[in-house]
């Protein structure tokens, strides 16, 4: 077989080739052929720089020599500031040298979590539309993903009555990702307490990541999943610090949970990717301690464009629910007659404006386009005047 | 709620009360109320443009001066700082702790100008005790803005 990667002359392995590409990077090879002008609202990463008290604490850490692997697990500092942030936060207890594990992203955290408790045949539950690699790492580890419909009637919340019908004999656990990539959707509290229960029923592991639990609006508390009854002990928590504090590039994430679990995520991690980059630890190091002011700042401001997008969808006629988490609305195309993806493919190619159909993230995603407001609001302000000569030129009876 | 209005002005203060409304959520009625309440009441006290007058190749000269001053009865040092910051050529004056008690910044057009504001205006002022000049070389920031600031980094395709 031959296509753009070259032939495989038989080596690659039956799971590589049967792993989907993520649907969101054809539209990102698309958009960067169009050179110039072209405005992306597809990439789901911060437009701010790290601030630069963090960029100057490892800049500090390279000149003092830092240079050295850290332990496994990572920069014991490091593991003891995140167990006092969670409990200063959530009022959760987590042993820095047992129970706390610093990775290469959050997306590490994410595979290992999967490598660590899944069987071959095992299934994981979780929504759809997910964030794309949720299938990808169940899959990559031999397991089952399970994608069970969520709607927007529902503001993209899943409930116990959704999970208990698709739960078998081969259930492993339900992956959870609220504040939701693609939607912007959060989880109150009262659903999560029902899945906890349900959770704590079946004997189920419940993995919840949480990157975006510090990137909320309108008043409203995240919970973290691990504080309701009995989650302590058969929860994992994903986070990092690439959000928050706008540090993508830095590749630092972390899971917590019960030690039997991140002492054999750990091992896997420590025959993979030995340890984190140290000077990159020792900047998260500094954002926990000194960044919270920083996060307040970044969030007020997706504050306004989330507020400034919504309203801009709703008013031409794309109704857009109220994201209240991450950075992403999630409107909905299907008034205009068009699937999701000849709806972005045109767009893309028409308006030079990039989204990324809902059907990246899953079946459930078509009729909704994802698009990301952590960019400029001069460029969201351009892309929206382009949707608008967009909607009227394809879809005048709108 | 006026502090989440002029949070924005601050940094655009081109931008319209119905954007305001939309990105604060408050109806836009109310905003215009309440941007002409802070014009009125001097909590908005200019709307201005940061430029970087360099591009034009127009030559000025800043010097910032720390000033000596005798403070005097029931006025302390309002009334000498009032005298000299009357003059158009002072764009700022600060009253500061420390050694000197005035730091004040003028602008001409060329050095010999604002050479001669000091020592012909400003140090004969009765009460100011001293002062020493410090000709400005280069801006690097600007009002929190970064004047050469070269952070154009072109973001690499990523998928997530």
């Amino acid at each position: 077989m031959t296509s753009q990667v070259g032939t495989d002359k038989g080596f690659i392995s039956d799971r590589a080739k049967e792993l989907k590409p993520s649907g969101i990077r054809k539209f990102f090879d698309l958009a960067a052929k169009m050179g110039s002008g072209a405005i992306s609202l597809g990439v789901g990463e911060p437009d701010f720089t790290t601030p630069w008290h963090i960029r100057e604490s490892a800049i500090y850490a390279l000149e003092k020599g830092y240079t050295m692997y850290t332990s496994n697990a990572g920069l014991l500092e490091l593991r003891q500031e995140i167990s006092k942030y969670l409990y200063q936060t959530y009022g959760l207890e987590y042993n820095p040298e047992t129970e706390v594990l610093i990775t290469v992203g959050s997306s590490e955290a994410l595979d290992l979590v999967m490598r660590a408790t899944l069987n071959p045949g095992d299934e994981v539950l979780m929504t759809d539309p997910a964030y794309v690699a949720y299938p990808s790492c169940v899959f990559m580890s031999y397991g089952n993903p399970v994608q069970i419909p969520t709607f927007e009637a529902n503001n993209f919340e899943i409930s116990a009555a959704d999970i208990a019908p698709r739960i078998t004999p081969k259930t492993r656990s339900i992956l959870l990702g609220y504040p939701s990539n693609p939607t912007g959707a959060v989880m109150p509290k009262a659903k999560l307490a029902e899945i906890a229960k349900l959770a704590c029923e079946k004997n189920l592991l419940v993995v919840s990541d949480e990157i975006y639990d510090k990137i909320i609006y309108s008043g409203f508390e995240h919970t973290c999943f691990a504080t309701l009854p009995g989650m302590r002990e058969r929860s994992v928590i994903i986070n990092g610090f690439s959000k928050t504090y706008a540090m993508t590039g830095w590749r630092i994430g972390y899971a917590v949970g019960p030690a039997a679990i991140i002492q054999a995520m750990t091992k896997i991690h420590q025959h993979t990717m030995l340890c984190a980059p140290i000077a990159a630890q020792k900047a998260a190091l500094e954002a926990l301690r000194n960044g919270q002011d920083d996060v307040r700042l970044m969030v007020e401001e997706y504050d306004r464009r989330r507020r400034f997008i919504v309203k801009n969808f709703n008013d031409m006629g794309l109704s857009c629910f109220e994201p209240k988490g991450a950075f992403y609305t999630f409107p909905s195309v299907r008034k205009t007659g068009l699937s999701s993806n000849e709806f972005a493919e045109k767009l893309l190619m028409e308006e030079k404006v990039a989204a990324v159909p809902g059907t990246a993230f899953g079946e459930s995603g078509e009729g909704y386009l994802r698009c990301c407001y952590a960019t400029s609001l001069k460029d969201i302000e351009e892309a929206m005047k382009r949707f608008r000569h967009f909607l009227k030129h394809n879809c005048p009876q709108m | 709620m006026l502090s989440d209005i002029l949070k924005i002005l601050e940094n655009d203060s081109r931008i319209t009360p119905d954007r305001l409304a939309c990105m604060t959520g408050l109806p836009e009625g109310e905003i215009s109320r309440e941007i002409k309440q802070a014009e009125a009441d001097k909590t908005i006290l200019k709307y201005k443009t940061v430029i970087n007058w360099e591009k034009l190749g127009a030559e000025q000269v800043f010097a910032l001066i720390e000033v000596k001053v005798s403070p005097q009865r029931d006025v302390g040092f309002d009334a000498i700082a009032e005298r000299i910051y009357r003059y158009p050529e002072v764009r700022s004056c600060y009253l500061l702790s420390g050694t000197y008690d005035l730091l004040v910044m003028v602008g001409g057009k060329t050095m010999q100008l604002v050479a001669n504001f000091v020592a012909q205006k400003l140090a004969p002022i009765e009460g100011v005790q001293g002062a020493v000049t410090h000709f400005l070389l280069k801006r690097y920031k600007e009002d929190g803005e970064i004047i050469d600031g070269n952070d154009d980094i072109k973001r690499e395709p990523v998928v997530l």
